[in-house]
């Protein structure tokens, strides 16, 4: 036994460098937000298509959706712009969007060539409802259930693999609840 | 030729100066009622973390998510928020992350407690080994049984040498 003690410093050595190695990998802006379980910061914003109208997280009580932040600057948003619709038309997700510093022209430019799947949205050029969102960049997407709590955040794109695996069953767990 | 060159000359320097511009538009003058607020300003933008350009505060950045970060924080100190207000607003919504000292709580209690800890498991590993050392080099007390034995020994070299 005691011929072994000499690994002991090696032991404390591998498991130290495994710990770093894991953070490492670790991305820090997958940390959870701490805004899951809170309810959707208010926010009121002039709807993209008609500014006269506003959108409002209220509006959408009752109802499970998607508040989807982008931006047509964003290539990652333009990847997912399709699935978006797919999820909108296919699976009947409420799918409200943020338009984050972004040009109106550009925008609605955005929404001609590649669809429009949201049925709202409200824009925010001057970061407002973004930042109180907890928002590190565009795409980023909450989950957000009948009475208004966020229940998942995706930082990044919705991709078909996070819906098989993960939202599919969520929003079909929140639909069900009262 | 001459006027040539010159005018290559002007428009080079022309060339440098319009370059120059758009860094020149990224700094940003804040204006403070008092000399608290901006001190308070700039203890934050020091403390608080650029999130998207890791290992940068708000202070140092200019992407536009820390821009975005530190307006909020101006706007807050103008509005007479304290310290604790604009932490808590950031913790909010992006967590400890933002903040580059995290605060004790038991999820961060072994990153406050660990050096410590470490510490000590040292001084106790060094106290040990000079004391282990220490009874090693001590003058060894023989019996006298053990003195025969080795005058013994001695004596029978000398005899067969």
């Amino acid at each position: 036994m005691k011929s072994l003690r000499f690994a002991i410093p090696l032991i404390i050595f591998i498991g130290l460098m495994l710990l770093m190695l894991k953070g490492l990998w670790q991305d820090p802006k997958l940390v959870d937000s701490p805004l899951i379980g809170k309810p959707v910061p208010d926010f009121s914003l002039p709807e993209l298509l008609d500014p006269s109208k506003s959108v409002e997280p209220e509006q959408f009580l009752g109802e499970v959706w998607l508040l989807n932040v982008w931006g047509s600057w964003c290539p990652e948003c333009w990847r997912e712009h399709g699935y978006l619709e797919e999820l909108s038309t296919r699976h009947g997700l409420t799918v409200v969007g943020i338009n984050w510093r972004d040009e109106t022209a550009d925008a609605l430019d955005m929404l001609r060539q590649a669809g429009n799947p949201y049925t709202a949205i409200g824009v925010d050029p001057e970061t407002t409802a973004v930042l109180d969102l907890g928002v590190y960049g565009a795409p980023e997407s909450y989950l957000i259930d009948k009475q208004g709590i966020i229940r998942f955040k995706q930082v990044g794109a919705v991709t078909p693999q996070l819906w098989n695996s993960e939202l599919e069953v969520l929003v079909k767990r929140l639909r069900s609840e009262g | 030729m001459k006027d040539k060159i010159r005018l290559y000359k002007r428009l080079l320097l022309l060339l440098v100066l319009l370059a120059g511009s758009p860094a020149m538009a990224a700094i940003e003058t804040y204006e403070f009622d008092t000399p608290e607020q901006e001190a308070l300003f700039k203890k934050m933008i020091v403390e608080l973390r650029c999130l998207v350009c890791q290992n940068q505060n708000l202070a140092d950045s200019n992407a536009e998510l820390a821009v975005d970060l530190r307006e909020k924080t101006y706007e807050m100190v103008k509005a007479g928020k304290s310290e604790a207000d604009i932490i808590e607003y950031m913790v909010a919504r992006y967590g400890d992350f933002v903040l580059y000292r995290p605060p004790v709580k038991s999820s961060t209690l072994f990153l406050w407690l660990g050096p410590l800890l470490f510490l000590a498991i040292a001084i106790i590993v060094a106290i040990r080994f000079i004391r282990s050392r220490q009874a090693v080099g001590a003058d060894p007390e023989l019996t006298d049984e053990q003195l025969q034995v080795a005058r013994d020994l001695l004596n029978k070299e000398n005899k067969s040498s």
